[in-house]
């Protein structure tokens, strides 16, 4: 079947119950959503269903009806996404590991919520498990990602 | 600063020159240097001026072997490096180098001994050079101990200062001696020949000739005050890659021709696999191979997921745990232990105990920590590749010497044959000091030779085989008179967790177990009558070393029990700790922190807070946590941390692992625990394991002190106080004392 990832069309050949994360990771051989819990408890495999977040690892390939963006997508030619780049201001990471899912759930935030606050950050940001604790930092680059965002 | 002309060469010797009569010799025999490994492996015009430096005609690489675990570990001993080596560590190479004995760890040994970190006195000096000798025998690359900072701060540093003064020597031979070494400096990665600048002679240009060259072992290290790149804010190397996706982590790794591929073993640790039968999972899609393992079956499929589900469709039967099955009995093996049959050490006691408590008002408690999963977000992986007689291996590992010895001889190969490639990890916290998962992917590994696979847990696969954090018990018993603590005796009965741990290595350590006490003995309290027991509990599940190891139950024992005395006694959690402590940087945290948090003024109705203080891994720490009862549960609102770290290498750093130490520490205290039932554990992924979400995650406010005299990590101390800290401060506002992990056994949490 067709699955379009970041603007690409991909033809899969995989059994159709296999959870789209795990055709981005070893079909489409993308690598960048992770695997983190397969139970959509972590958030890790955060990628967007048109323009929707969704935990990859509970959505069979064969349910996928819509076009997919991964943290791959989110930076274009232009350079970085406005959230990447606060999360490299900011200095986020850690392990990094879960950052992909946490920006992709912060990218969704933002577009639904422009200016949020601490309440709706921690609503929208309770479903992506950090092990490190990076928390205080997301918070601060989502707030310093929404008001670059209303400047531009 | 004073030249160190022999330090250069001290830097592969031993940290402290420890003289002694009498002692075996080979403890001389293994001060000798480690070779160079990378000295076997050079391609021609390529120069390994240290085992910290390789330069050749397309770049600069520094060799950085602690394993980066997410802490940052590669960043700041590049920095140390590149600092004396003056480049800019965003435009050379970064590599974590081969497994060797050049990269052993000494500030390790430190932690080994029973000296406490703030004794300096002759003995316990002696014994950290023995245990550094020993350490250096048997090779221990170790990534641990919160050791990173103080083992890398003057090694590195001189490592990078050996290599800038031999380019300086190879640029005098490049000008054809016409201009002298001391008109020389340095500048971002070059030699310069004048004081008026002008291009330079790039490192690289070098290389050729230092070849040649024997490095010089006459350094001065710049003054704190020169420093360009420590002690400042620093970019993470890592960040952009791991801001849009690019980072490869081990699970993320691809090598041409791989397959997929899972392991099941007994889910009960340890145990056997009688027999298993796979008929349903060989017809199932993407399925290749099912192969049998030593008390495991593999699964090599065309993805990942493929491989779960059909393990998933195995059946096996599973023989039963090689210890206590059920929770309830290892409660019961710990209270069982307190007797002079299972005593394990007695390091601490001072005054007389039995006098002081016989007289005067006893307070009395017990208290519980249960068994803790690593839980990385990052289950664990390997690839391994076997041809004919070499092995190669790609993981995340903070042990890579001891990976390489059990490999080979899995595998039934030399150890040189066996090449490691050590792979950025996804969070550790002490998990990827066991090797199951590779040796595991080995023997797969064994019956499809030829082809590269990639082995990855489930997350149920990798929590059902995390060697979790020891379960412990204490019980205190104590008093006070006119309103000051004079009696604390602290008995703590646990696993011998270093004996579990380095006994899965074929290791074992005479004498008592140091984890068992780590975190209480060791605190420099002067109580008049002060006695710290511990007793090894046996028949308990395998343990490991989780972030703070023992002090993660012991802090919490120790900083609970002496907040109870001091209300008992009536006394202020702040000002007793200080009267009790003549250690100058411990009374400064205190100070400080309780600055930081106004200690003292009204926290306002329905409010409390809490104070902790540990030395752990040499650094004093000490939190306040505030926080708020509700109708609907406790609320954390803040927290304030104040540590000792001798030297700020990298202040972003010190703030993210501060912060995440804390994270880390409250979420577990509150929210987490490992039980087994049937000897299988009961908590196999994230719903039954949340930790910390960023909802209940209070604000937190932190500050390093640099008056110590030596440089000590922080990745696990803040870990240590947070909890204490934590059901102090539900005490102040509740006047409920939590004496148990996790406390949402006994309050709920919004």
């Amino acid at each position: 079947m067709m699955l379009t990832v970041n603007g690409k069309d991909h033809d899969i050949e995989a059994d159709p119950d296999t959870p789209l994360l795990w055709i981005l990771r070893d079909v489409v051989e993308m690598v960048g959503t992770k695997y983190g819990c397969g139970i959509a408890q972590c958030g890790a495999c955060t990628v967007h269903l048109d323009g929707q977040p969704i935990r990859s690892c509970s959505y069979r390939l064969g349910d996928i009806n819509g076009e997919i963006t991964t943290i791959e997508g989110l930076s274009s030619d232009q350079g970085l996404h406005a959230v990447q780049e606060a999360w490299i201001n900011e200095q986020v990471t850690q392990c990094g590991y879960c950052q992909s899912g946490q920006i992709m759930s912060a990218v969704a935030l933002l577009s639904a919520i422009p200016q949020p606050t601490d309440e709706d950050i921690d609503r929208a940001m309770s479903g992506n498990l950090c092990r490190c604790g990076t928390y205080p930092k997301i918070r601060a680059a989502i707030h310093s990602a929404a008001a670059k965002l209303a400047r531009s | 600063m004073g030249r160190i002309a022999t330090i250069a060469r001290r830097t592969f010797l031993i940290g402290s020159a420890a003289v002694l009569g009498g002692v075996a010799f080979g403890y001389y025999m293994y001060r000798r240097p480690p070779e160079n490994p990378l000295e076997d492996d050079l391609a021609d015009g390529t120069v390994a001026l240290t085992p910290y430096v390789l330069i050749n005609a397309n770049g600069i690489t520094l060799i950085t072997p602690r394993t980066d675990l997410g802490q940052g570990a590669y960043s700041l001993q590049a920095a140390l490096i590149a600092e004396e080596l003056d480049v800019d560590i965003h435009k050379v190479n970064v590599d974590p180098g081969p497994p060797s004995p050049a990269y052993y760890n000494t500030a390790l040994s430190h932690e080994a001994v029973p000296f406490a970190s703030t004794d300096d006195g002759i003995a316990a000096r002696v014994a950290r050079g023995l245990a550094d000798a020993t350490l250096k025998f048997i090779g221990l690359q170790i990534t641990g101990g919160s050791t990173t900072a103080s083992d890398s701060y003057e090694k590195l540093r001189i490592a990078g200062a050996v290599a800038r003064e031999t380019l300086k020597q190879a640029a005098v031979i490049h000008t054809g001696n016409s201009i002298p070494v001391d008109r020389m400096w340095t500048r971002d990665g070059h030699v310069m020949l004048s004081q008026s600048g002008g291009d330079g002679i790039p490192y690289e240009s070098l290389a050729e000739i230092a070849t040649t060259i024997e490095p010089v072992d006459q350094v001065d290290l710049k003054p704190k005050s020169e420093w360009r790149y420590l002690g400042k804010a620093m970019e993470r190397i890592d960040i952009v890659a791991k801001s849009t996706g690019r980072q490869k982590y081990g699970i993320d790794l691809q090598i041409e021709g791989m397959v997929h591929a899972t392991v099941r073993s007994n889910p009960r640790q340890g145990g056997s696999m009688r027999s298993f039968d796979a008929a349903k999972a060989e017809g199932m899609p993407d399925v290749r191979k099912i192969v049998p393992l030593e008390n495991a079956v593999g699964v090599i499929a065309n993805n990942t997921w493929a491989a779960f589900r059909a393990t998933d469709a195995i059946e096996f039967d599973w023989g039963d745990a090689p210890f206590l099955h059920e929770q309830e009995d290892h409660w019961q093996a710990l209270a069982d232990s307190f007797t002079e049959e299972s005593l394990d050490s007695r390091n601490r006691d001072d005054g007389n105990i039995d006098d002081a408590l016989a007289s005067g008002e006893i307070v009395e408690a017990e208290y519980r920590a249960p068994y803790l999963a690593h839980a990385p977000l990052e289950p664990v992986s390997a690839i391994v590749l076997v041809e004919e007689d070499r092995l190669e291996i790609w993981t995340g590992t903070q042990i890579p010497g001891f990976l390489v010895v059990k490999a080979a001889k899995l595998a039934g190969v030399s150890e040189e044959n066996v090449t490691l490639h050590v792979q950025m990890v996804g969070g550790s916290f002490g998990h990827r000091l066991e090797d199951d998962y590779v040796m595991k992917t080995v023997e797969l590994a064994l019956a499809m030779k030829g082809t590269p696979v990639k082995m990855t847990y489930s997350r149920e696969e990798d929590m059902r085989h995390d060697f979790p954090r020891q379960i412990a018990m204490a019980r205190g018993q104590g008093a006070f008179l006119d309103g000051r603590i004079n009696a604390l005796d602290l008995s703590i009965a646990m696993p011998a967790v270093t004996i579990s741990q380095i006994g899965r290595q074929g290791l074992n350590l005479p004498g008592p177990d140091p984890v068992i006490v780590a975190g209480a003995w060791d605190q420099p309290y002067g109580i008049e009558n002060y006695r710290v027991t511990g007793y090894r509990a046996d028949n308990l599940a395998p343990v490991s070393s989780w972030r703070s190891v023992g002090a993660s139950t012991n802090s919490f024992f120790h900083e609970s029990f002496l907040d109870e005395l001091i209300h008992a006694a009536g006394a202020d959690p702040l000002e007793e700790r200080l009267r009790l402590l003549s250690h100058e940087p411990s009374r400064k945290v205190l100070e400080v922190v309780g600055e930081m948090a106004d200690w003292g003024s009204d926290p306002g109705p329905n409010k409390g807070r809490g104070i902790a203080y540990a030395l752990a891994f040499g650094t004093p720490v000490a939190e306040i946590v505030e926080v708020t009862k509700t109708q609907e549960g406790i609320r954390i609102d803040k927290v304030w941390v104040a540590a000792e770290i001798g030297t700020l290498l990298d202040p972003v750093n010190f703030e993210n692992q501060v912060k995440g130490g804390i994270v880390w520490g409250l979420g577990h205290a509150m929210n987490c625990e490992t039980t087994f039932s049937d000897g299988m554990v009961q908590q196999t992924n994230f719903h039954a394991y949340e930790a910390m979400r960023i909802y209940q995650c209070p604000q937190i406010e932190v500050r390093a002190l640099e008056n110590g005299s030596r440089v000590t990590g922080i990745g696990e101390p803040p870990v240590a106080a947070a909890a204490p800290a934590l059901a102090n401060a539900i005490f102040a506002a509740t006047g409920k004392r939590i004496r148990e992990m996790p406390f949402n056994k006994h309050v709920s949490f919004v």
